[in-house]
């Protein structure tokens, strides 16, 4: 689940990310405390903190004292806000590369994605 | 925050030259786990035993727990010592190891020591000079992790332990690390196994400290690159390189330095992959080639 390419607390936070967008934890139910993240990816306790807190300074959680971290309201159309505008640079742009690299005019690229999607 | 274990210019000499540990200066800050990681013969044994009193340093000072070690019991009660091959008397069982382990701890824990006997499947009751290599690490494992001592040293705490007793052992320390938040110093050599575990390493090589920073900063300190001779060529010029390799008309250079945004539009330029350098082949690059860890700091 875990590579060696980003520091791990960003690697934490965007697990976490995915698990709200796709409904594992919804608005204003709580996500795992800080050592259970610890526990369960082997990983130290204050970079598992430091993932949560990520989410926390983007709004994505919030700290309710003594009782443990909630996705905040509007955490999920924040985060698809986020990961449409990244969509372009970090799927897009590596496509058309491949796809000149193998003479796929982007005409050819629109037919392959209808294609695909159908 | 002030650092538990502190070394100012510590050094160790012995006769004819040989300089086990040559001027390290190190602070490691409080309820973290740290790890020493060198090769054979770095310093890393030489280290751990000025820390814990069973050594004295030529030159340099030091503090644990704002102290000076050496017969100091005030300090000593505090820390705890596991030794790669530690030594017991004769006609000992583990639980006489465990008896006297209890006495020397004052923040012993008792049913973390029942459960961890109970996970090793550790004989208390046989001799131990009869145990397995593995089952004499275990007995190092239990009294380490039920010290629960504030400053805990581990020093290749694993030999002979198969890969399921090393996760019982990571598990195991993760847990209680969390309930119960201490100053850890493992020295390893199975580096990838414990990488994730880590939040600030010391590197030492030679005697002297080559890195001496958070593992978070270091995942991001080198990349490999890879691609055609040439491209690959032009692209490390004027770059820090720590190994190379060629196949064909194929290149691959690990990189030492983040990837800014101005050489990820070069490689991308340049149709360059790249993947990131482990924390293991890091040290490994960088111990093999010290000149070049020098230059990476």
């Amino acid at each position: 689940m875990l590579d060696d390419g980003k520091p791990l607390f960003q690697q934490i936070a965007e697990q976490l990310s995915n698990d709200i967008l796709d409904g594992t934890y919804p608005e204003e139910t709580a996500v795992p405390s800080t050592n259970e993240l610890a526990q369960f990816l082997r990983i130290n306790p204050a970079t598992a903190g430091k993932g949560l807190n990520l989410l926390v300074d983007d709004g994505i959680l919030y700290k309710k004292r003594g009782i443990g971290m909630f996705v905040a309201t509007g955490a999920r159309d924040r985060l698809v806000e986020a990961r449409t505008r990244a969509f372009t640079h970090e799927f897009i742009a590596p496509m058309l590369r491949e796809a000149a690299k193998l003479g796929i005019t982007p005409g050819q690229l629109v037919h392959l994605i209808q294609e695909e999607s159908a | 925050m002030t650092a538990v274990i502190e070394t100012t210019s510590l050094s160790k000499h012995y006769p004819k030259g040989v300089r086990a540990l040559d001027d390290v200066s190190i602070a490691l800050e409080p309820n973290r786990i740290h790890a020493l990681l060198g090769r054979n013969g770095a310093g890393k044994t030489t280290l751990m035993q000025l820390l814990t009193g069973q050594l004295v340093a030529t030159s340099g000072d030091m503090r644990v727990l704002g102290d000076h070690p050496f017969e100091n019991a005030q300090v000593l009660s505090q820390t705890c010592f596991i030794q790669e091959s530690q030594k017991y008397p004769d006609g000992f069982r583990a639980q006489d190891v465990l008896a006297v382990a209890r006495t020397l701890h004052p923040q012993w824990d008792e049913d973390l020591e029942r459960q961890l006997i109970a996970d090793f499947r550790l004989p208390t009751d046989r001799q131990i000079k009869k145990l397995s290599r593995g089952q004499l690490s275990a007995i190092g494992i239990v009294v380490g992790l039920a010290s629960r001592a504030p400053v805990t040293f581990f020093d290749e705490p694993y030999l002979g332990l198969d890969a399921v007793a090393r996760q019982l052992f990571y598990d195991h320390l993760l847990a209680d690390f969390a309930e119960h938040p201490r100053t850890i110093l493992l020295s390893t050599h199975l580096i990838d196994e414990v990488a994730n575990l880590l939040e600030h390493v010391v590197v030492i090589d030679e005697g002297r400290v080559l890195i001496d920073a958070d593992a978070d900063e270091l995942r991001g300190r080198a990349y490999d690159v890879s691609g055609r001779v040439d491209a690959v060529t032009a692209y490390v010029a004027g770059r820090e390189v720590v190994a190379q390799q060629r196949m064909g008309g194929l290149a691959n250079a690990t990189v030492i330095g983040p990837i800014d945004a101005a050489a990820r539009a070069e490689l991308d330029a340049a149709d360059l992959t790249t993947s990131p350098v482990s924390l293991q082949a890091l040290v490994v690059h960088l111990t093999r080639t010290p000149e070049l860890a020098a230059a990476s700091r």
